[in-house]
């Protein structure tokens, strides 16, 4: 079932670029001007702007692909995303690999405009486009036995230059409780601008979950599990002190590396100024009752 | 070759090496603000003043062991690569308070609750005594305790090195390369016969 969740902005804001860059060029110099409180009202809408095709797609983590953040724009055109096939098994009626085609012909794409807040501080506002992982489970057919969802990226060390060095245990590995991945926010992304996802941004078919830092939105997926167990993630199995299994952002709970409580949006260039990071990443209406009765300072 | 070569740095004057090596700061800084340095300037600007920094570094700690095994003299410019390699920290640690934290009370938290910040400050600090001491005045005043103070550096180096592979994610390689190279330079330092396989410390203590 398409279109549960609305956007909080048009398609008009997102295609818009040259309004988008006049725009902010305003904004900078009502900044300058001490105007900056006039435009109250339309900050937080300015806040959403999404940012441009370039910021995109040239500043990814991709480890596949190498660690620094422009090696997955150099060498992800190495990676081969077609033919492509998902393999779904564990707690589902009809288990198999479900080639890519197929699945897409099932689904209706719509776009979501949404935070994206990485777990190193910076963030963007991204216009994916996709289809609820709701609806790919049910082509599925999940069973009632199941409790969680875990997800696996391509490990295709010939087209992956980054995955030579052991930084992770390859393949990569995420996972999402049950209601977490039913959660009609909780996206499977096939493009972004309204093109096919570039190899960077995780083509084919990649998780987002914008309420949680970006490393749970997992790229390439070509395998997803249904089952009963809390399944392992890659970067909670590197380093379970700095990496829950849940990873909600939360401005209270500090990162043993990085300060969590603010956050610099990718785009405002040499000069840019920390913005304060919002609770579940600006989503707490949509999913902070899944966490009711949980410590999200015990459960990170 | 090498006398060439040795030759060849004996006429170099050290104000070439100064010239030189303070170009990319501002070099770097201009990209930044141009695009030069990606959608990410602050965090890329830090990185590169920081890497040049551990570059000089490693090339500072190299000139004694250049001049003892390869016979390569450099010493004439130590100074400099020392002054300069605290240029970059400075630079380094300007564009971490300033552009990227920005915050005070976060700096303050950020360098008492994350090692990796603790340990590149304590560098920083180590560091500070080096430079205001690298001067002809400097060491005729402090006469053999001046050789002392600046073997600091050795302690500088680690912690550099040690501060860069704490504050990737996961193992990464290049910070590995950088620890190994600092480590390896320190070990040439010891006398030669404690590194020679031959002769197994094990059975000497034994």
């Amino acid at each position: 079932m398409a279109y549960r969740w609305t956007n909080d902005l048009t398609h008009d804001d997102v295609t818009s670029q040259s309004a988008f860059l006049n725009r902010r060029q305003i904004m900078a110099g009502m900044a300058g001007l001490g105007l900056g409180a006039m435009a109250g009202g339309a900050q937080a809408q300015e806040a959403l702007q999404p940012n441009s095709w370039d910021e995109v797609t040239s500043y990814n983590n991709f480890y596949e692909f190498g660690t620094g953040k422009d090696d997955p724009a150099d060498n992800a055109h190495l990676l081969t995303t077609s033919p492509w096939s998902v393999t779904i098994d564990g707690l589902v009626d009809r288990p198999g690999a479900y080639d890519f085609k197929d699945i897409l012909s099932e689904m209706t794409i719509e776009e979501r405009i949404y935070r994206f807040r990485c777990v190193e501080a910076w963030s963007m506002v991204v216009p994916w486009n996709g289809f609820e992982l709701a609806d790919l489970l049910a082509m599925a057919g999940v069973q009632d036995s199941a409790k969680y969802v875990a997800f696996e990226t391509l490990y295709r060390p010939d087209e992956m230059p980054g995955t030579a060095y052991r930084v992770l245990d390859w393949p990569y590995r995420e996972g999402l409780r049950l209601d977490e991945a039913m959660n009609p926010l909780t996206l499977m992304a096939t493009g972004i601008f309204g093109k096919d996802l570039p190899n960077q941004n995780g083509a084919p078919l990649r998780l987002v979950v914008p309420w949680k830092y970006g490393f749970k939105s997992i790229k390439s997926i070509v395998r997803i599990t249904l089952s009963d167990q809390q399944p392992p993630t890659s970067w909670n199995m590197s380093n379970s002190r700095e990496y829950g299994f849940y990873s909600n952002v939360n401005p209270q709970v500090s990162h043993p590396r990085w300060s969590q409580s603010s956050e610099r949006r990718i785009g405002g260039g040499l000069f840019s100024k920390r913005q304060p990071t919002l609770m579940f990443n600006g989503y707490e209406g949509e999913v902070a009752s899944m966490y009711d009765g949980m410590d999200l300072a015990e459960f990170i | 070759m090498r006398d060439r070569l040795n030759q060849l740095l004996r006429r170099l004057p050290t104000w070439v090496v100064y010239g030189l090596g303070l170009l990319p700061a501002p070099w770097l800084f201009y990209q930044g603000l141009t695009g030069g340095l990606g959608v990410e300037p602050i965090k890329a600007l830090e990185h590169e003043y920081g890497e040049l920094a551990l570059q000089l570094l490693v090339l500072g700690l190299a000139i004694t062991p250049l001049r003892k095994y390869l016979r390569v003299n450099l010493l004439k410019f130590r100074r400099a690569v020392g002054l300069l390699c605290f240029s970059y920290v400075s630079c380094h640690l300007l564009v971490w308070l300033l552009l990227d934290v920005q915050l005070p009370e976060q700096i303050v938290a950020d360098i008492i609750k994350r090692p990796y910040i603790t340990i590149g400050m304590a560098g920083f600090l180590l560091l500070l005594p080096l430079a205001l001491t690298s001067n002809n005045w400097s060491i005729r005043r402090l006469g053999p305790s001046w050789r002392k103070l600046h073997r600091a550096s050795y302690v500088i180096g680690v912690l550099g090195a040690v501060h860069f592979v704490m504050l990737v994610k996961g193992l990464q390689l290049e910070p590995l390369i950088y620890l190994a190279l600092i480590v390896g330079l320190l070990l040439l330092r010891l006398p030669v016969r404690r590194i020679r396989p031959t002769s197994s410390p094990r059975r000497q203590r034994a």
